[in-house]
Parts: C-alpha cells; sequence; structure tokens
C-alpha cells in the first residue's frame, strides 16, 4: 500500500537533553524520520528542547519547537499546529512518556490527532509490567518472576516469593535510575528503601534474577501489512546484571546455532505482533540459560532506541528512516534498500563483519561514587568498531574509547603481567566495573583458567578465548621483539594490534613500525558495510579497515575533504562537536567538494552513511586516519569541528604531511601553550589573569602567594575542566596538589588568579583570517568559576555594558587576526572590577556553536566550512554580527541522579551531559523555558528553602525578598533565617542536618519545600549541605547552587506566574532576526 | 597448514587448512546465513560444491548432533575467513575441526572470503580445488578446469538413501526395498497422511515438518517409480530438494508426469524444478545462485513477504509455465523470479525456497500445513 494521504501533516516528539541512557542516537533517528517524511512530501512539525542536535535545525523540519518536551508543550503545539498525526516512537523514552502524558489529557482525541507507529494500547502493553506480563503469558514465553512493593512490608513478602538474588527497579525513573541486585535481605532493604525514595510513585519491582545468563537483543522492524523483519542481532558481552548500555555487545550474535537463533527470531516476531506495533522499529532483549538453553523475555521497546541506532550503523539498515516511512503506510516491500539500491527493504541484513560496541564511561568525574556497574546505566557514550574478526573489531574499538589506550593492552599503560592478582583481581572481575576488560586480560595473563574467569564474571567463554588469543599474540610479538618476522607481522594487525602497540611490545618507536611494516606492504584494505554480505552491488560507499587482500574503496579524483569526527560521548566532547561536523559536512556538498566522514561513534548524525560523500567507520589516530588519507588523497582535513580528540591529532597530522584546512595547526599552538599564548596577549596588549606553573607543591605555594588567594589550579592540557579546583587556601592547596601531581606525574600545574564573582563571557567568532564577525556572546548566569560547560548562559547578554561588549568584540577581532583564524574561535572572558580578562581561548569550534547558530539564524559551522574552503566572510554574506531582539538561555543537565554520593555542585570541572535552550522575548519566560527543559519542576508557590554562605547572603537578600513578595514561605536555617530577618522578610526556621531533628532534609522528604537555595562548599557547612543537595536530587526538586542560579530562577518563576509560557517554532524567531 | 584454492578462471587464494592435509574439489559458492553451518554441510543439495560462508567466523557453536540434515557431512570443501576452535555452547558436542576431519573434508580459512565472494558474484559460481599439496596457482587452476561441469550433470545418484525409510526417534528408521510392494506398510493409515517423498537429497527437516503437519513420511529412493508409488497408495506426494541441474534427472521426470493428478504433490526446490519440467517447463542455471536466509519471497495469494531460507544454482524459468492451470504463487522481491507456482487442477505446488528453514527462517513453514490441508481436501 502506497503512503497514506489523508494525513497532511505530522508531530515529531524529541528525546530533549543528551542525558546517560539517551544520547545523541535520537538525534540520529529523529533526523533521518524528519528527513524521511519531508522527503515524502509530509508537513513535520517537531517539539525538541535540544538545540545541540541537527534534528532542530531549521531545515530538518518544516516547523521546528525548541520548547521543552512536556505534555504542556505538546498541548500547545498541538492547539497551534492543528497536526494529522503525533508519531511518538522516535524521541526515546522521554518522546515516548510525554506522548503518552498528552494523550491521556484528551488533546488527540479533541483535536482529532491520530497516534501513528505504535497506538497508546501497544505502547502500555510493552511499558506496563503486568500488562506484559499478561501478554508473554499469551504467547508461551517467559519473563522474569517479579512483584511490585510499595513500602518495606511488601518487599519483603515478594522477595521470599522470588528468593535471592533478586533485582530491585524502582517504577518511574528512566533508564533503571536506583535499582540495583540484591544478594541478601541487607542489600534488599538498602537498595529498596532507595528504589522505593527514587520511585516517583514510590513503587519498586523485585524481579527474579538471571544474573549471570546471557544476554541476547534483537531488531524488529513489522510494517502493517504485518511483514516484519529481524534487522540484527546482538549479543552482550556481558552477562546479565550489566545495564546492555554498560554492556560491551557485539553484532551479529555470536554464540548461538541456528536452532536457537531462530527460536529468539520467532519469539521476537510472535512478541511484535502480540503487543501490537503497528509499524515501526523495536528491540526485544532475551535472557538465555548459558546452561540449557532456557529462553526468558527481558523487555520490549515499541520504539527506536540506543540498540536499533546501534544495529542501523552495524548494518546499514536504517532502521529509524524505515520506521518513519512504514508508519505514514509503506510497507516494507515498497521502500528500496538505499545501500545497494537494487534490492527492498524487506529482508534481513547478512553480515559478512564482526561488529564490538564498547561503552564510554566517565567515572573519573565522580570520584565520589564507586566504580560499579549494574542495572543502572552509567556510561555516557560508546564506540563501535567493525573488523574481520572479533579481536581485530575489540581492539580497534579499545583504540577508539579516547581512553588513552592503543588497543588491549600492550601498550605500556598497564601493570606488569602477573602484577595484578589475589583478591583484587577477582575482585575486579567479579564486581563488573568500567575496567573490568583489562582485567580480563590481566587474569589471562596471570594463568587464570578460562573457566574460571568465566565461573567469575559470567563471560562467554567463547570471547574469553578471543582475549586469550589477543594475549597470547602480544607475548609471541614480545618475543620475536625487532625481528618480527612478515606472518606475524600480518597476523597482528589481523588481530587489530595498533603500530603503537607493536612498538611498544617489539622495543621500537611508532614510526620505526610504520616504516617496517609498510616496507613488508602491509597496509589495511577497505570493506564496504553493504547490508548482504557482497551479494549485491552496494551503491553506497561505507567504508571499515581491515587486513586482507582486497580493496573496495572507489577512489574519486574528486575535490575532496576528510572530516575528522569527535568519537565517543563525554563529559566536555559531545553532540556539539557533531553537529559541527554534520554542518562541514552539508557545507561541502553545498560547494561540489565531496566529503569525506571519519568517525567511530554509532550514536551520531554523522555516522548517518547517507551525511557524507563517504563515510569510514574508523577509529581516530593517527595511524588509522593516516591510513585513509594516503588511500583517498585529500584536498583537505577539516580537524576543528570534532573537538579535542582531531585536534590532539592535528600536528602530528601535518608533520606526516597531510594538508590541515582552516586555522593552523601552529595557531592552534598558539593559543593552547601557555608562554606562546602569553607572548601573543602581550603583544595584542591583552590582559589575562595572573598566571604561573608549577612542578611542585612548594612551587605551587610560591606562585599561589604572589598571585594572591583564591587560585584556579588545574593540570596542563585537560578537557572539560578535568581535575581542576578553585583553591581559597594553602592547605586546599596542599590537599588538591598532592591528587594532581598523582593524577598526571610529568605534567606541571597551571595556577591562575580566579576571578572571584566575575561575569563570565562566551564569545564565538567566524573569521576568514581578515575579518572577523561576532556569532554570538553569552553572558553566564553563574558567575566565574563553573564551567562554562555547566553554566547556564544568555544570548544576547542581559547585564554587561556597552563598552565591555565592545571591548570583547575589539579583542575577539584582534585575536583572530594574529592568529589567522580560518573558521571558528571561541574566546571566554571575565569581567572583574570594570576589568575585561581573557580566560582561555580555542581557535576551533566550542561546545556552544549549535546553540548560538539556532539563537541567531546563522548556521556559523556550514559558513567557517566554507571559509576554510577559500570563501571570503563577505562572499559569503556575512557581514555583521546578529543580536536577537528575544533571549535564547541554554542550561546544562547533570547527571547527579545517576551518581551516587556525589555532591551536585557545580564547579572548574565539567560535569553536565546535556543542554537544553530557552527562547523568548521575556529572559525571565526564557530561562523558565529551559529550566523546565532541563527537568526543573518550577513552583510557583509553596516554601523555598535558603541556606547560603556569610559572602552569599548579601545577593540572596533581594532573592528573597522576590520570593516572599510572591507569596512564597521562606523556610531557613539559623544564620541565613536571623540575616533574613534583619532585613526584614520573615521566615520560618529549620534546622540544620547536623543540628538535630526534625531537620531540613526532614521536610525535603516530606514535600514541605518546592524550592532549594544552597550555596557553599567551604568545609564546615559541607556536610550538611551536601545533604540538602542530594535530597533534591533524589526528590526531584529544583536547586540553585549559586546566588545567580537563584535569581534566574527567581526571574523564571515570576514570568511563570505572570503568564504561562507560549510556543513558537525557530523559524518564526528567525524570521524576527531579519528586521532587526 | 598451508593450503590454495585456485578458481577456474585462474584466480588464486593463499590460505590454511584447519582440517589437516587434503584436496578438494567442486563447484564453489557461498552462502550468506550468519548461522547454521552444521545444517549447510550436511544438506545434500550442496553435493559436489564447496561452500564459502560470508560471515567470516565460524565453528562459534561448535557442533550438535541433532543439528545435522542428513547422515553425512555433503559439501566437497569448506571455506571460512576465521575458523574457530574453541566453541560456547549448551549442546555443543565437538569442534567443527573435528567433524570435518571425521568426514574427511577439507575446510580451509585465512582468506579473503569477501573477496571470493565478489568474485563469484561478478563472473558467476565456478569448478575449483583445494590443495593442501599442490600449492602450484597454474598446477591447481589446471586442475580446476578439469572438474566435471555441474551443467548436465546428474547428481541425484550420489545422494539419494539407497534404502526406503521411515522417520521413527527423530532419525531414519530403513526398511528393506522389497517392503515397497506392500500397500500396508503404513503404520499410521487412516491416522496421518501418507506421504511418499521421493528423495532426490532430502533434508531430514523437510520430514520433522511435514510430521509435525500430521504426515507419515515414507522416504523412498530417486529412481522409485510410479507404479511402486501408486501401488503404495499414498495420500500425497512430495518431491524434494537435491543438488545441481534438474535437466538431466529425466527419470524423476518421467516418474513425476505419471504421478501428476493421482494425489497431491508438494515439492521444494529440485522438487519444484522437476515438477516444472515435467508439466511442461524449462529449468536454467542462474549465475551465482541463491543460498542463504534473508531472501524475500512474497505470497501473491495472501501479498504477505516471507523471508526465506534459499539454496539453488538452477530456476525453473517463469515463461515456460504459466500456461493452463499453473500459477505463479511466490516471487522472489529481490530480482522478481520465481519462487512458487500451483496447479489446482492437479493438486500440485510447489516452491523454489526452503520452507523447512534449517538453517534459516521458519516464515513458510505454513506451506507443511498447506500440504496437510490440500491433501485432506482431496481426500474428502
Amino acid at each position: 500500500m502506497p503512503k497514506r494521504e489523508d494525513i497532511k501533516k505530522i508531530l515529531i516528539i524529541g528525546a530533549g537533553p543528551i542525558i546517560i541512557s539517551q544520547a545523541c542516537e535520537f538525534d540520529y533517528s529523529g533526523t533521518q524520520a524528519c528527513k524521511a517524511l519531508k522527503e515524502e512530501g509530509y508537513e513535520v512539525i517537531l517539539i525538541n528542547s535540544n538545540p545541540a542536535t541537527i534534528m532542530t535545525d531549521p531545515e530538518t523540519a518544516d516547523r521546528v519547537y525548541i520548547e521543552p518536551v512536556t505534555p504542556e508543550t505538546v498541548i500547545k503545539v498541538i492547539e497551534k499546529e492543528r497536526p494529522d498525526a503525533l508519531l511518538p516512537t522516535l524521541g526515546g523514552q522521554t518522546g515516548l512518556n510525554t506522548a503518552i502524558e498528552a494523550a491521556k489529557t484528551g488533546i488527540l482525541k479533541k483535536y482529532n490527532v491520530e497516534m501513528i507507529g505504535a497506538s497508546e494500547d501497544a505502547i502500555n502493553k510493552a511499558e506496563d509490567r503486568e500488562l506484559f506480563r499478561d501478554a508473554m503469558n499469551r504467547i508461551g514465553l517467559r519473563i522474569p518472576k517479579s512483584g511490585f512493593a510499595t513500602n518495606m512490608r511488601e518487599v519483603e513478602d515478594v522477595s521470599r516469593r522470588i528468593g535471592f538474588p533478586l533485582i530491585v527497579r524502582p517504577s518511574f525513573t528512566l533508564g533503571g535510575t536506583g535499582g540495583g541486585v540484591a544478594y541478601n535481605s541487607e542489600e534488599l532493604a538498602r537498595l529498596s528503601k532507595a528504589g522505593l525514595d527514587a520511585s516517583l510513585i514510590t513503587q519498586v519491582m523485585l524481579e527474579e534474577s538471571v544474573l549471570g545468563w546471557k544476554e541476547y537483543e534483537l531488531e524488529v522492524m513489522r510494517d502493517h501489512a504485518d511483514n516484519v523483519v529481524i534487522i540484527c542481532s546482538i549479543e552482550n558481552v556481558d552477562a546479565m546484571g550489566v545495564h546492555t548500555g554498560d554492556s560491551v555487545t557485539v553484532a551479529p550474535a555470536q554464540t548461538l546455532s541456528d536452532k536457537e537463533y531462530q527460536n529468539l527470531r520467532d519469539a521476537s516476531i510472535a512478541i511484535m505482533r502480540e503487543i501490537g506495533v503497528d509499524t515501526g522499529g523495536s528491540n526485544v532483549q532475551f535472557a538465555i540459560n548459558p546452561e540449557n538453553g532456557d529462553m526468558i523475555v527481558v523487555e520490549m521497546n515499541p520504539r527506536v532506541s540506543r540498540s536499533s541506532a546501534l544495529a542501523s550503523k552495524a548494518t546499514g539498515f536504517p532502521i529509524a528512516k524505515i520506521a518513519a516511512k512504514l508508519a505514514v503506510g509503506f510497507t516494507l516491500d515498497e521502500i528500496p534498500n538505499d545501500i545497494t539500491g537494487e534490492t527492498l527493504a524487506c529482508f534481513e541484513p547478512s553480515i559478512d563483519y564482526c561488529v564490538v560496541k564498547i561503552p564510554r564511561w566517565t567515572f573519573e568525574k565522580f570520584p565520589e561514587t564507586d566504580d560499579i556497574l549494574t542495572t543502572a546505566m552509567k556510561s555516557v557514550g560508546e564506540t563501535m568498531s567493525i573488523g574481520r574478526t572479533f579481536k581485530e573489531a575489540f581492539q580497534k574499538g579499545l583504540r577508539s574509547l579516547e581512553i588513552g589506550r592503543a588497543g588491549f593492552g600492550g601498550d605500556g599503560k598497564d601493570p606488569l603481567p602477573g602484577s595484578v592478582a589475589g583478591n583484587e583481581l577477582e575482585y575486579k572481575l567479579s564486581t563488573p566495573n568500567s575496567k573490568r576488560l583489562f582485567y580480563l586480560k590481566y587474569a589471562l595473563e596471570h594463568g587464570m583458567p578460562i573457566t574460571m574467569i568465566y565461573e567469575i564474571t559470567g563471560i562467554d567463554p567463547w570471547f574469553l578465548n578471543q582475549m586469550k588469543q589477543i594475549v597470547d599474540l602480544e607475548k609471541q610479538i614480545k618475543l620475536a621483539g625487532k625481528d618480527l618476522p612478515q606472518d606475524l607481522f600480518e597476523k597482528a594487525k589481523k588481530y587489530g594490534f595498533s603500530d603503537k602497540q607493536i612498538a611498544y611490545l617489539t622495543n621500537l618507536t611508532d614510526k620505526q613500525i610504520e616504516k617496517a611494516r609498510k616496507d613488508l606492504g602491509i597496509v589495511p584494505v577497505y570493506k564496504l558495510v553493504d547490508t548482504c554480505a557482497a551479494e549485491f552491488r552496494a551503491a553506497t560507499p561505507y567504508y571499515y579497515s581491515t587486513y586482507e587482500t582486497e580493496c573496495e574503496a572507489r577512489v574519486s579524483d574528486n575535490k575532496k575533504v576528510i572530516i575528522l569526527g569527535g568519537g565517543p560521548n563525554r563529559i566536555g566532547q559531545g553532540i556539539e562537536f557533531d553537529y559541527c561536523c554534520v554542518h562541514a559536512s552539508f557545507a561541502l556538498k553545498e560547494e561540489g567538494v565531496e566529503s569525506i566522514m571519519v568517525n567511530s561513534n554509532p550514536e551520531t548524525v554523522s555516522t548517518d552513511y547517507d551525511t557524507s560523500d563517504k563515510l569510514y567507520f574508523e577509529p581516530l589516530t593517527r595511524e588509522d586516519v593516516l591510513h585513509i588519507v594516503e588511500k583517498e588523497k585529500p584536498y583537505g582535513v577539516i580537524v576543528q569541528f570534532g573537538g579535542q580528540t582531531p585536534l590532539n591529532l592535528a600536528s602530528d597530522l601535518q608533520k606526516a604531511g597531510v594538508p590541515i584546512i582552516g586555522t593552523s595547526p601552529e595557531s592552534i599552538d598558539r593559543a593552547e601553550d601557555r608562554d606562546l599564548f602569553q607572548a601573543m596577549l602581550d603583544k595584542l596588549k591583552l590582559r589575562q589573569p595572573e598566571n604561573g606553573i608549577a612542578f611542585s607543591y612548594e612551587e605551587a605555594k610560591k606562585v599561589a602567594r604572589d598571585i594572591g588567594y583564591p587560585v584556579m589550579v588545574r593540570p596542563s592540557f585537560v578537557l572539560g575542566g578535568r581535575a581542576m579546583k578553585i583553591v581559597y587556601d594553602e592547605n586546599d592547596l596542599e590537599e588538591y596538589f598532592d591528587l594532581a601531581v598523582k593524577a598526571s606525574p610529568d605534567k606541571p600545574v597551571l595556577i591562575d588568579k580566579f576571578l572571584e564573582e566575575a561575569f563570565e563571557l562566551d564569545v564565538d567568532v567566524i573569521s576568514d583570517g581578515r575579518k572577523t564577525v561576532i556569532g554570538g556572546m553569552m553572558e553566564h548566569i553563574e558567575e566565574a568559576g563553573i564551567h562554562s560547560g555547566d553554566s547556564a548562559c544568555v544570548l544576547p547578554p542581559y547585564s554587561i555594558s556597552q563598552n565591555h561588549i565592545d571591548e570583547m568584540a575589539d579583542a575577539a577581532r584582534a585575536i583572530a587576526r594574529e592568529l589567522n583564524v580560518k573558521g571558528l574561535m571561541n574566546i571566554q572572558f571575565g569581567i572583574m572590577n570594570d576589568t575585561v580578562y581573557i580566560i582561555e581561548v580555542n581557535p576551533r569550534a566550542s561546545r556552544t556553536i549549535p546553540f548560538v547558530s539556532k539563537a541567531i539564524g546563522v548556521p556559523l559551522a556550514k559558513l567557517a566550512t566554507k571559509v576554510m574552503l577559500g570563501k571570503t566572510l563577505d562572499e559569503l554574506g556575512v557581514t555583521k554580527e546578529v543580536i536577537p531582539p528575544y533571549y535564547c538561555v541554554k542550561e546544562a543537565v547533570m547527571p547527579f541522579d545517576r551518581f551516587d554520593k556525589v555532591d551536585p555542585v557545580l564547579g572548574p570541572e565539567m560535569k553536565s551531559t546535556g543542554e537544553v535552550m530557552g527562547i523568548d522575548k521575556d529572559l525571565g519566560a526564557a530561562v523558565a523555558k529551559s529550566q523546565i527543559a532541563a527537568g526543573q519542576r518550577l513552583p510557583t508557590d509553596g516554601t523555598v528553602f535558603i541556606s547560603v554562605q556569610d559572602k552569599d547572603k548579601l545577593a540572596a537578600l533581594p532573592v528573597a525578598k522576590n520570593f516572599h513578595e510572591m507569596g512564597f514561605t521562606i523556610m531557613a536555617t539559623k544564620g541565613t533565617s536571623l540575616f533574613l530577618k534583619g532585613h526584614d522578610v520573615p521566615t520560618k526556621l529549620v534546622k540544620k542536618v547536623s543540628a538535630g531533628r526534625p531537620h531540613v532534609v526532614d521536610a525535603v522528604k516530606n514535600n514541605e519545600v518546592q524550592l532549594i537555595l544552597n550555596t557553599g562548599a567551604s568545609s564546615q557547612t559541607k556536610q550538611d549541605g551536601y545533604e540538602i543537595r542530594r535530597a533534591a536530587i533524589k526528590y526531584k526538586i529544583p536547586y540553585a547552587t549559586t546566588t545567580d542560579g537563584a535569581k534566574a530562577i527567581c526571574s523564571a518563576i515570576q514570568a511563570l506566574k505572570k503568564e504561562g509560557l507560549c510556543v513558537k517554532p525557530i523559524q518564526d524567531y528567525h524570521q524576527e532576526n531579519k528586521h532587526v | 597448514m598451508k593450503a590454495l584454492l585456485a578458481l577456474e578462471d585462474g584466480r588464486f587464494f593463499h590460505c590454511r587448512s584447519f582440517t589437516g592435509p587434503g584436496v578438494a574439489r567442486g563447484e564453489v559458492v557461498f552462502n550468506t546465513s550468519m548461522t547454521g553451518y552444521q545444517e549447510i554441510l550436511t544438506d545434500p543439495s550442496y553435493f559436489g560444491q564447496m561452500v564459502t560462508m560470508t560471515y567470516p567466523l565460524i565453528g562459534n557453536y561448535g557442533v550438535c548432533p541433532e543439528d545435522i540434515e542428513s547422515d553425512r557431512i555433503q559439501v566437497a570443501g569448506f571455506i571460512v575467513k576465521e575458523y574457530q576452535d574453541f566453541p560456547s555452547n549448551f549442546r555443543s558436542k565437538g569442534t567443527l575441526a573435528d567433524y570435518l576431519i571425521k568426514g574427511h573434508v577439507l575446510g580451509i580459512e585465512d582468506l579473503d572470503t569477501r573477496a571470493l565472494v565478489r568474485h563469484i558474484r561478478k563472473f558467476g559460481a565456478m569448478r575449483a580445488v583445494i590443495s593442501t599439496s599442490d600449492l602450484d596457482p597454474d598446477s591447481l587452476v589446471e586442475k580446476a578446469k578439469k572438474i566435471p561441469s555441474m551443467q548436465g550433470n546428474d547428481l541425484v545418484g550420489n545422494v539419494t538413501t539407497k534404502k526406503p525409510y521411515f522417520w521413527k526417534y527423530n532419525q531414519p528408521d530403513y526398511i528393506g526395498t522389497g517392503k515397497l510392494n506392500d500397500p500396508l506398510i503404513w503404520r499410521f493409515k487412516g491416522k496421518k497422511y501418507s506421504v511418499v517423498a521421493l528423495d532426490f537429497g532430502l533434508k531430514y527437516n523437510i520430514i520433522r515438518n511435514l510430521e509435525k503437519a500430521g504426515c507419515e513420511v515414507l522416504v523412498v529412493p530417486a529412481k522409485t517409480n510410479a507404479a511402486t508409488i501408486k501401488h503404495l497408495n499414498p495420500d500425497g506426494i512430495f518431491l524434494s530438494n537435491g543438488p545441481g541441474d534438474p535437466e538431466p534427472v529425466t527419470y524423476a521426470v518421467d516418474t513425476i508426469k505419471e504421478l501428476l493428478g493421482f494425489v497431491p504433490i508438494f515439492g521444494i526446490c529440485l522438487g519444484m524444478q522437476l515438477l516444472g519440467i515435467a508439466m511442461g517447463g524449462k529449468t536454467m542455471k542462474i549465475k551465482f545462485g541463491h543460498r542463504g536466509g534473508n531472501q524475500p519471497v512474497k505470497n501473491l495469494l495472501t501479498n504477505k513477504v516471507e523471508i526465506t531460507s534459499q539454496n539453488h544454482g538452477f530456476a525453473v524459468d517463469l515463461n515456460t509455465i504459466g500456461k493452463g492451470n499453473s500459477v505463479m504463487t511466490h516471487i522472489n522481491l529481490n530480482e522478481n523470479s520465481l519462487e512458487g507456482l500451483k496447479n489446482d487442477a492437479i493438486k500440485a505446488f510447489a516452491v523454489q525456497y526452503h520452507p523447512e528453514a534449517s538453517p534459516g527462517p521458519h516464515d513458510a513453514a505454513y506451506l507443511f500445513n498447506q500440504f496437510a490441508k490440500v491433501i485432506k481436501d482431496a481426500k474428502a
């Protein structure tokens, strides 16, 4: 059946900000869906609060509402747009939940909006545990025994029925927050209490543990004619008990015979039909008992998912795109397979390579949290790698991770073989953690038998054997040393060893190995990802490298440019950089230049096979990138869009003769090298905060004394403010310095004067080397000292005087000129005591580029690409700064609810995973939108709890007054209360946590507090404040940890009280810019 | 152990044997199923062929006695990218290498199988030799050229059962050939549909499926004549899959011609080709065949798509049938080729693909029930 003609306008709900368990895979799927529907002539309306997405580009959908993803927004947009249909299955769990909540209000019925893709019934059947169990029973499938409990007595009853170990899952949280495995009643009590607390409806589900069972996923698609196909099977390396998002996974399944695989396939199809997913993609998870093959259905997601994005990249089958087409009435046999061009989407991909996904964790950012993996997801990103063998893909994946590893060890980063043993080894094996893969290696090196490792870890012996083969070959390489024979060399490359590893193992340099290898003619070839294992000719050039004989790369004579992507998402480097890379690709297309993307992140739009002319799914290392460059011989390589990853490669690549286009690596160095930077600022007569460098504590003490406290200290060359800290006195310094030096023994510590209570601004500019135009100036809401990635900011600035604005613009232009910036540059300014300071200069695309581009309606990354190709800004029509007649607020979204025990205060080290944008004519309303979009439930009445440090009291006073005037009750602890009363603000006194009960945390738990303002981390108040802030997170009560943040929330609440929030598409906002 | 694979057109691949020394010769084909190597190895339709698995890692789950499709390994040689000597599966009873060695079949690895597959895709399935002793490409290519061609060669005689058998305890229960003269041979007459299966290279899973659909299957040698079959008074006749070119299997065509219209007939793969010829159609060799578990086939009667298991290098020419009462029932969506036909007048139907799967998806298993229903209706 062809597409439906009775539908014209379709509303799509996006996933909102990047959070753990919901990352840029939903930008990838959402963008695909929007494009597919527009291609079919539908008018597409989109709601998504995440400005860093390609999805929210004004070109992706006809009307893009960058508004909070909430039922209220959906209702307002439906009232305004009157769509014919709502497609809820492309925006992750958030999109799905929001759609269901909106549907419950009756809005869909009222305006005759049809839910397409999956009906409300089907979604409920899949999401509600009881309905799901009944459904599975009807088709003869088993799910784990389970029961619900709403209090501790029920917990006990249910647990007795199920037995230990069992899994505690709080109901109604995202991604299993607060869940875990209980092996005994003590753990059960602890987890259940936490779970009941975390659950929005005070309910936990206790579930039979299938711990140690093997875990599989199948990606399924169904059309409305009931044709069902399996796109991909995925096997988890980690056994059940580790969230699939935290598991190393492999496609296709490796250890199933056809009989068992077909059982899973039959079950998946039966589940699709029973749940009643009308059209689209779903994901079904199974657990298989390794002893006897018993099968249990773990869950099914009636929507596209992280796994479906992975499956799409692993097979070349665009699940989201096809899902969108199926939703509007096409059947699978009516849709062509883009990759082959000659077959149809109605088939099951066959792959002739092995795909490995490895999660990327950032426990180092949350040292208070134990590095333990459970059923609650904690990774922030992932890499995917493709090889002709598991060993090759596995090692490629490990070197893609951006954790400084060159593969599965063998790179000099591990302790001596055999030195990790005994209890430590066993603990690290038995307790899943982010470093377990390497402990598997230590165990193998230690001679632990595979059967024993299997017993301890539950990791299938097949995988362990693969790892053992790598370890064994490593020994052989080491033994052969400098005289590595050709066949062993070749074998090493086939096993995925990088030159770096081989160099380390043979005691040679990387360069020597590279040369020796090339002399022997050992170079990689590129194979196609073609969905069909070479049965048909493939039209789409999607490649991976391997060491075989036949190379399939079709190298053209066109002018071409390689874009280096950002690799796995991690805190500090996320979707924003992928956005820029994708725009670079778009720009190349517009300029008629062949675009070649290199990246290893399966979640992204950049690794969609039709984003660029060619896609190389490869690790972003010098070796891997050079191979591609040698093959393709591009006109230029773009390194300034993918964040720190490609930037770190820039000078190595240049030294190897690779043409880097845009700002030169020398200029990048001048901005990053401290001495060069200082010299440049001196030359330009610009000021930076006083600073110094120290290689020891003694030196640091001296430098800090000279500069004067407070100072900001950090190790040199870090990303995302890693290990950066504000130090107020010598004691602090000593404590910090110990840790920092321990962290990086041969790297100095940088010490800067901390601009206390300064205004901070981010400025993004575009320059062609001669002319520089300000893209946007963003005033941070939080004062200096909060990492710019974690700070909320406003464009245009709202409290900065014109002379400072002009001064900053002049400085930016001077620096751009001096560095001969060709492309983008970001500068962070601080303003203290009427003086403008340069805090940092980054001559590359910054995290704020997508936000600024959305705010001003100018695609900066695209234009910058054209500049790199040689166009001038005048030619491109970029002549002056756009200052919008409305406010755009960017707010960071924090992962604190995922990490136990972490103090959720903001600081110089970046911790946020994502961002949202609020736009409105009124600043307060824009702030309100950003807060709501970030998940803060802003109250319009009730009680505000205020507890601030002495130094913040004056600043907090007007905020308190405002809340009081708005009719809020002010609750305060003794010091703050006395102060406020002294200034005529009536308060209700409450005890500090340390002052006995009932105290403020009791009040929070009893729902007596609706908003929390709590500053300060000085050591006395630290513990008290910590308890309050953790309680705020647990009970999802909005909180501010800075007085500026509090002011912003106050203005937001004022705006909310004055009038409700309006919704308006970004296209309309951009129109307003044209009339300025 | 070093080995060399040489194709008749001069292309050769250095590789390694994982089953010790040996020589293998046959037609090189490829299969795109990612699982099910043991079923493939034992599928009689592969007789005389050396199968290349497109999935690179083979041997992962070992071998299991329950997964056989005939009483021995049928392929002439087995070609994989990386053999896995450490099987892991709860049903596994041994390694693939040991299994091949026991079956005297050469297995090779460590060659660019994707390059080989692409070569076959471009230039068609071709004759080849693998050797661990003769590592001279020129000499081996010459040997490859001397292998008899598949086309025009009757391979059925090599794989058909010597003795008739029933299916008992998930394995053949052989009976004396003389028993075929006895119409009372059926053990469940009246309770189950009596089906005579002409064995041209029958896969066990077809019998399992027929039995599950309520049939009692008596498997008979390919050369069993029509009179014998008629005398057995079956309720239905099944024409099995099998290797190679249908054209030279003239005796089977003659038998089938005589059986048309006698009782309902169901054919699979070679069975369909033989039925097609018997009904007046023609067959042809296709370039590199369909071998895998992901071919989309549309049932034109229900408009539903089945993902099917396939294994054939010859096909019925669509243009040569379709006359009279024969209609096309199934079509391959990748290339619009004929996948199924029926003739209601003589109650015969057949499919080119493998509804018994094994390996492959079970989407088309309904055809066995359909056969049972045709028999039931015919008896009514």
